[in-house]
């Protein structure tokens, strides 16, 4: 047992887990049969390809761009950074989950599926982007003007406070 | 040594991660299941099923009910709503576990060797099946390949590398759902957030940024994401009001408020069908063994027609309510002398495509509220909704609900 622990690195429930898993992957690959996974006339419109070309795409491009992003809006908004950050994660969704009527790709399968055309998503994605950093303007910009008003509210009031402690000590010295 | 890229949110950790996983574990086995349901509902057994030729990686075969007929409707609803509003769910956990991809070495035994194709397997699958599926709802088929090939074959990879995570990181999870308190972590401000100090996961962050967002702020994002999706997506299945709400979404669009004026799948035009085939020209042949009887649609008109509320159910998840009126399938086979029904075949004026035939079981056949539908909402089908007469079952995939008929066929059952 120990012996198994060191040279394979787990439990033996371990191995024969991932030995099912990788049993299933392969049964999948036999069963669809690997011409099927790769197409020689259009060789970016394979399915192997996009399979792991979504994990590459998604590791390496598109986490690392929405992290440059985010710390660059760190950096130069510092406490206001949600106030950006949400309405842009929210457009980055939209705009990653409708692209293609937002830009209007496959235009001909679309008319011929609804008999109407994409014309109005990209409008509306525009509206809908707007609309969501307009919120969130209005939001945290209203939330820092009540912040502030109480903060100054708090400064006249610890003030007064001030002047009226010191006033007695004031009062009490002149009875003596 | 060369540095590595340094993750240094303070709200990574088991905790978090964990989190999401347990959405996740509940969401998405739902949406795998009624994926298969799917296939299922296409018919199998009769050749319908796309992809056809599986081997043994299939469910098992059974007749697809009647009843409800909103069955499909919620099936496939939900495979596809479910499966949209999961999306930023799967991107947040991904997020979380980000550090795991660049862990040094990159290979420490066998064991992690396997698990890591092990994980490729899951990250690949599910975000495989998310771009294929998110693609097919809106008919961008960039990818060349076929949709159905690729989303079934990518749901078995996909299984594959879910059952055996979950398998090796459940006892994980739950192991830090129960050590960590939920609502103590919830309650901690930003500008109190860090890294838990007892995370030996490997996620949570060793040089920590000072915090910008809460756990709570966090997942509070997260789900406001999914719901976000779920208010731009859920009108497309429930109609109404919410359709309009679908802003992004094919199948959010108003057509008019005409009887006819509802979602269309195909036009009349992209399918290759005239308005002289189907003008007064048009014959429904219905057949039986040797019996066969010609109808006019007029002659149609004359028979007893039920009039029935049935949804049109897409695979790409959206459907439409609304009321048919036709003659039921099973007084046509009365008029070909056939009370048994094994089998029924409706033909489409269709010239090519993969829907312009297809089969249904006696039971549906028979079902008193299968109908050759002639009118909706009590005007003449449009052309582009099937004129002169389309079919119209309780719980078929929508696909099946074959318009511009012009013949059905039943085959009786061998007693």
């Amino acid at each position: 047992m120990t012996t198994f622990r060191a040279r394979y690195g787990a439990g033996p429930m371990h191995l024969a887990v991932t030995a099912c898993c990788l049993a299933l992957a392969g049964a999948v690959v036999l069963t669809i049969g690997f011409p099927a996974l790769w197409n020689t006339d259009t060789w970016w419109q394979s399915i192997g390809l996009w399979f792991v070309g979504a994990a590459v795409v998604h590791d390496a491009i598109l986490f690392p761009l929405y992290a440059v992003l985010d710390r660059t809006l760190v950096a130069r908004l510092g406490r206001f950074v949600n106030a950006v950050r949400i309405p842009a994660l929210g457009a980055g969704l939209s705009l990653l989950l409708f692209a293609p009527g937002i830009f209007a790709h496959g235009s001909e399968t679309y008319e011929a599926a609804t008999g109407q055309t994409q014309e109005p998503y990209a409008m509306r994605w525009l509206l809908l982007v707007a609309g969501m950093f307009a919120a969130s303007a209005a939001f945290y910009g209203g939330r820092e003007i009540l912040r502030q008003r109480r903060r100054r509210n708090l400064d006249v009031h610890r003030a007064r406070l001030h002047a009226t402690t010191a006033g007695r000590r004031d009062s009490a010295g002149r009875r003596r | 040594m060369q540095r590595l890229p340094t993750f240094r949110s303070p709200i990574r950790g088991v905790w978090f991660t964990s989190v999401l996983a347990s959405v996740l574990l509940v969401a998405l086995p739902i949406v795998t299941i009624t994926g298969f349901i799917s296939w299922a509902a296409y018919g199998p057994q009769f050749g319908q099923a796309m992809p056809g030729d599986v081997g043994w990686l299939r469910i098992p075969s059974f007749d697809w009910p009647t009843e409800p007929a909103w069955l499909f409707r919620l099936t496939q609803g939900l495979h596809v709503g479910l499966g949209l509003v999961m999306v930023p769910i799967v991107l947040a956990k991904l997020w979380s576990v980000i550090p795991k991809l660049i862990e040094m070495p990159p290979v420490r035994s066998v064991a992690h060797l396997l698990e890591r194709i092990s994980l490729l397997a899951l990250v690949g699958g599910i975000l495989f099946e998310i771009i294929t599926g998110v693609l097919n709802i809106q008919y961008d088929y960039i990818f060349g390949f076929s949709f159905y090939t690729a989303h079934y074959w990518g749901a078995w990879v996909f299984v594959a590398g879910f059952v055996a995570h979950v398998a090796l990181k459940l006892p994980t999870m739950v192991t830090a759902l129960r050590t960590r308190p939920f609502l103590e972590l919830m309650r901690i401000r930003v500008a109190d957030t860090v890294p838990d100090a007892d995370d030996e996961s490997g996620l949570a962050a060793t040089d920590p940024a000072p915090a910008t967002i809460s756990r709570r702020g966090a997942l509070t994002l997260v789900g406001g994401s999914a719901l976000f999706v779920a208010v731009l997506s859920v009108g497309q299945t429930t109609g109404g009001p919410l359709r309009s709400a679908a802003i992004l979404l094919p199948r959010g669009r108003s057509y008019g408020d005409g009887p006819n004026d509802f979602q269309i799948n195909r036009t009349a035009q992209s399918a290759g069908v005239t308005d002289a085939q189907t003008g007064d020209e048009w014959r429904l042949t219905v057949t039986a063994g040797g019996t066969e009887v010609v109808l006019t649609r007029a002659q149609l008109e004359q028979m007893d027609l039920h009039t029935v509320e049935l949804p049109i159910s897409c695979v790409e998840g959206w459907s439409t309510v609304q009321t048919w009126t036709g003659v039921p399938l099973r007084d046509l086979a009365a008029l070909v002398g056939v009370d048994a029904v094994d089998t029924g075949e409706v033909r489409s004026l269709e010239p090519v495509g993969s829907f312009n035939r297809v089969t249904f079981g006696g039971h549906q056949m028979m079902h008193p509220d299968s109908l050759l539908a002639l009118k909706v909402n009590g005007a003449d089908l449009s052309l582009d909704h099937g004129y002169p007469a389309r079919i119209m079952m309780p719980a078929i995939p929508g696909v099946h609900a074959t318009k511009w008929i012009e013949s059905v066929e039943f085959f009786e059952e061998r007693a």
